[in-house]
Order: C-alpha cells, then sequence, then structure tokens
C-alpha cells in the first residue's frame, strides 16, 4: 500500500512534467509538423541562465522568471533566425536541422556552463510527510510542480479558446492559406507558436531540475518520455498530450517501482511501438480526416 | 453607386507556372456595386486570376488596381483590411474551429471603412447556420459550408466579394438559394462581387457582366446577358 501510493504519486508528478514537455511538442507540431528534438536542449540552456541567475545571488524566483522569458526569446529566434529558412518541401528537413540544434546547442552549453554536474536548488522542501503511520511521498515542491503545470496549462487553454490572438494562432495552425486571405499575419503567429512552445518546454526543463543536478544532457531522455506521451495523445491534441504525458509518468513510475530503475527507458520505447502498431493516430484520435 | 465605377483594373496580366502560362497577358474592368462572372472551362486560369489579385500568386507581368490603388506585390494578409474578400475553392471552412470561431475570425481582419457586421446579422442571412453555431465546422454539410464562408467574408465587411466556385458539388437547389443570397448582397450593400463559375447558366443569371477565359486569355467580354443570348458563344465556351 505504502509502495504503490507512493509509485502513484512519483507518477503523477512526473506525468505532469513529461505531460508539459509533450505539449510544447505537440504545439510546434500542430502548427508547422515539425518535431523539435531540440526542445530538450533549449530547455536545458534555459534552466542553465537560471542556475546563473541565482548562482549571482538573486531569489530562485528571479532565476524562474528569466529562464521562461529566455524561453520565449529563444524560441522565437530559433523559428525566425533558423525554421524559416529551411526549404518546406519535405519536412523531414526540418525535423533533421532540429537534430542538429540538439547537437549545437548541447556543445554550446559545455562549453559556456561546462560539461559537469551542477545542483540546482528547489524553491519548496523536498522532505515528504506523514500521516499516521504511512509515509507520503509528496513533497512542497512536488505540489509546487502540479501546480505549476496546471496554471501552465490553464492559461495556455485561455488563450486559445477566448482570446482573439488564440482564434488566430489556431486558424495559422489548421489553414494557413485560409488564414492569410482572412488577415492574419500567419508568420508572426507561427513565431508565437515556437516562442510560447520553448516557455513550455523550459518550464519543464526548470521543474525537473530543482533540488536535483543539471548537466547539458539532463533533459535528453525526458525528450524521448515527452515524445511518447505526445504520440500516445496523438500528436495533434493538446489534450491528448496531457493524458499522455501522466499515462506515460504514472506507468514508467510503476515500472521503476515494481521491475526496476534500468528498464524505463526500454519500457517507454516498448508503449512507443505498442502505440504506433495498434493506434498510430493516438488514443484520441479525432480529427483525422484532415489529410486527403 | 453607379455601375460605371471601375472597382478593379486589370492589366496585361501575365502569370506563369514555370513554363506553363495560366494567364497570358490578360485585361478587363471589374465595375463597381455589380456581379461580374469569370467564365470559362478547367484550366481557363479562373481560380489563378483570383489568387493573383488577392497576392497568393505574384504576375510574371501586368498590373492590378483596385480603387486607383496597385495591388501586385501586397501580401494576401494584407487584402482584408484593404476591403477585399477572398472565399477560395473548396469551401476554405476551417474544419477544426467551430463555426461561430470562424465567423469570429472573419471579422478580426475586417476592412474598417464599413460598418461592422454582427454574428446575428450573419445568421439571419444564413439561417440553418443559426443552429449550429457550437458545433465544429467539419460537421457540416456542402451548403452550410459555403454558408459558413460567405458569411465569414461578411463578417470582413468587403467592397469586393471574390467567390471562387461557390456551386462546386452543391445540388441545384442550394445553388439557387446560395445565388439569390449573393444577389441580395449586391444589391442592399452595393458590393461588387467577382465571381468565378463552371456553372456558367446560374452565374449569367446572376451577374451584369461576363468575361469569358479560355487557356489564359480573354475570349469574350460583354454583359451577361448578351452572353446568355448567344447560342455559338455558349457552346463554343460555356457548354450549354
Amino acid at each position: 500500500m505504502q509502495q504503490l501510493l507512493t509509485i502513484l504519486l512519483n507518477g503523477v508528478t512526473s506525468g505532469m512534467i513529461y505531460a508539459a514537455f509533450a505539449l510544447a511538442l505537440v504545439l510546434i507540431w500542430r502548427s508547422t509538423r515539425i518535431v523539435n528534438f531540440a526542445q530538450a536542449p533549449m530547455a536545458m540552456l534555459t534552466t542553465y541562465i537560471a542556475l546563473v541567475v541565482i548562482d549571482a545571488g538573486y531569489s530562485y524566483w528571479i532565476g524562474f522568471a528569466a529562464a521562461l522569458v529566455s524561453g520565449l526569446i529563444l524560441g522565437a529566434l530559433v523559428e525566425r533566425l533558423v525554421i524559416r529558412f529551411v526549404d518546406s518541401s519535405s519536412h523531414i528537413n526540418a525535423v533533421i536541422l532540429t537534430l542538429g540544434l540538439f547537437i549545437v546547442i548541447h556543445a554550446l552549453a559545455a562549453i559556456i556552463f561546462g560539461n559537469q554536474f551542477r545542483s540546482f536548488p528547489a524553491p519548496f522542501g523536498l522532505t515528504g510527510r506523514t500521516i499516521g503511520d504511512m509515509n507520503i511521498a509528496l513533497t512542497g515542491y512536488d505540489i509546487f510542480k502540479v501546480v505549476a503545470v496546471l496554471i501552465v496549462f490553464g492559461l495556455l487553454v485561455l488563450l486559445f479558446r477566448f482570446t482573439d490572438l488564440g482564434l488566430k494562432m489556431r486558424a495559422s495552425a489548421f489553414e494557413q492559406e485560409v488564414a492569410k486571405l482572412l488577415g492574419v499575419r500567419v508568420s508572426r503567429m507561427l513565431t508565437l507558436g515556437w516562442a510560447l512552445a520553448a516557455v513550455v518546454g523550459s518550464l519543464a526543463g526548470l521543474l525537473i531540475a530543482g533540488g536535483s543536478l543539471v548537466h547539458p544532457g539532463y533533459m535528453d531522455s525526458i525528450v524521448v518520455f515527452g515524445f511518447v506521451a505526445a504520440v500516445l495523445g496523438g500528436l495533434d491534441s493538446p489534450g491528448g498530450a496531457v493524458v499522455g504525458g501522466l499515462l506515460m509518468g504514472i506507468g514508467l513510475s510503476f515500472v521503476s517501482g515494481y521491475l526496476g530503475q534500468d528498464l524505463v527507458a526500454l519500457a517507454a520505447l516498448i508503449i512507443l511501438i505498442v502505440v504506433l502498431l495498434l493506434r498510430p493516430s493516438g488514443l484520441f484520435a479525432g480529427t483525422a480526416a484532415r489529410r486527403v | 453607386m453607379t455601375t460605371d465605377t471601375i472597382q478593379i483594373g486589370i492589366t496585361d496580366l501575365t502569370v506563369q507556372y514555370g513554363l506553363v502560362t495560366a494567364l497570358d497577358s490578360v485585361s478587363m474592368t471589374i465595375r463597381a456595386g455589380a456581379t461580374t462572372a469569370i467564365l470559362g472551362a478547367n484550366g481557363a486560369g479562373k481560380t489563378t486570376l483570383l489568387r493573383t489579385i488577392s497576392g497568393l500568386i505574384r504576375p510574371k507581368a501586368g498590373s492590378i488596381t483596385f480603387g486607383g490603388e496597385e495591388l501586385v506585390g501586397v501580401s494576401p494578409d494584407r487584402m482584408s483590411r484593404k476591403g477585399l474578400a477572398h472565399v477560395p475553392e473548396g469551401r476554405g471552412v476551417i474544419a477544426e474551429l467551430t463555426v461561430e470561431e470562424n465567423l469570429r475570425l472573419g471579422a478580426l481582419g475586417r476592412n474598417r471603412a464599413h460598418d461592422a457586421v454582427t454574428l446575428d446579422q450573419v445568421y439571419d442571412i444564413f439561417v440553418p447556420l443559426a443552429g449550429r453555431r457550437t458545433s465544429s465546422a467539419h460537421t457540416l454539410s456542402g451548403g452550410e459550408r459555403q454558408m459558413l464562408v460567405i458569411g465569414r467574408a461578411l463578417m470582413a465587411t468587403p467592397s469586393v466579394l471574390l467567390l471562387d466556385e461557390p456551386s462546386l458539388g452543391l445540388a441545384p437547389k442550394i445553388v439557387a438559394q446560395i445565388f439569390e443570397i449573393i444577389a441580395t448582397l449586391v444589391d442592399a450593400q452595393s458590393m461588387t462581387v467577382v465571381l468565378v463559375e463552371q456553372n456558367a447558366r446560374s452565374a449569367l443569371s446572376i451577374a451584369e457582366h461576363a468575361v469569358v477565359l479560355d487557356l489564359g486569355k480573354v475570349a469574350v467580354e460583354g454583359p451577361a446577358t448578351v452572353l446568355a443570348q448567344d447560342p455559338a458563344l455558349r457552346h463554343a465556351y460555356l457548354g450549354f
């Protein structure tokens, strides 16, 4: 019972982070049909920026804000300066390019910040609590992770559902030409989409780093888990990404708790293969009629 | 507004796709407050003409003036604010958005020279849409989709409506209904309509003026009633 509860709580908290990361991938996939593998090192880079700010003596929260703002800028820059100039006759070109960016940002971070592990602070306690004779493995920081991701999801829902800007962004994602004819500056919307995705990715990077160690490669496994979560949810569906992320988090937590830590990466890939074989358009395939 | 005012002037417009010339030195005038039908067979260059007017295609040569202002080189996302609304071929609804979201989107880039059109006004014109406000647009029938895209174009309060094959794939009864609505709009709001159609008979019945394109060139141009009554012309280009 104790173990089950611990595994479940761990699964939900890490699942929320996978969900955030998957959502970042989905935001870009939806509007540009590109899987942005560089999302992981971009988040790593912005987390290092937070670390530099915190190490300079500023509070955790200033570092946190600095990472999100630099994520916004980095996302926009990557779209404006790199992705926009890719020959779009085949989507594979851009995907290969994001893999290239993955390596470049990695190398840059190793040069600038060093290739060793550095500890990253957490803003809230890292100890669980005891209720009766039960140890509940839910730390203050875990609660913060869940709340932070939920707030970001809520803000994105508000943006996309209820604002004119969100409506324009969705129109640009679904039908670029029609959106243009209706007066939407589609290229701006794409830049903004990349920027927002990078903010969400940066949030995932920060939350994973807290109370743990950062290293130029610390986000690399997350891009795999986030990608599997996004595929699980159907790649096109933000809601699906969230559910996919939670399923991944809980599933992998069970694997690590009952079968062993070593099998987690393997389990993620097995889930990916099973999903692609059985439900290639995801668990929540709805509007699959688009591509004719 | 008199029908003599020139709304759009097209001079020596040439468009090429690689080695294929889609429009070959086309000149015509679109008069304000009237409907001009652009007719012709498949591949005559009708859709290319509309896409070039709205900036989606850059011509190799020639000019397009809109109320005296040159349109060649203006990006397509600026056209709606200038008062040109282009309803593309194949419906052009954004299937993932709801009916109401599609309509709201139409108003965001609207032409501010005219008074805003409210959602309710659009629902009054296109009654079947009123009951489907919150439905996703991909659940609409072909006729409803056509109503939605025209309604969305009206939300942009245009002075010129470019319609690409609104009758495509629709039942004759629905086509008649939609054409009647277009005719009413032209009369009531003195809107200029450029109507690209393969369905020449229906188009000529509501147009004042018609241009027949053949292999990228203007074959015939004249009042719609004259074209409709010339049997040789009908047989040669219009197929009825």
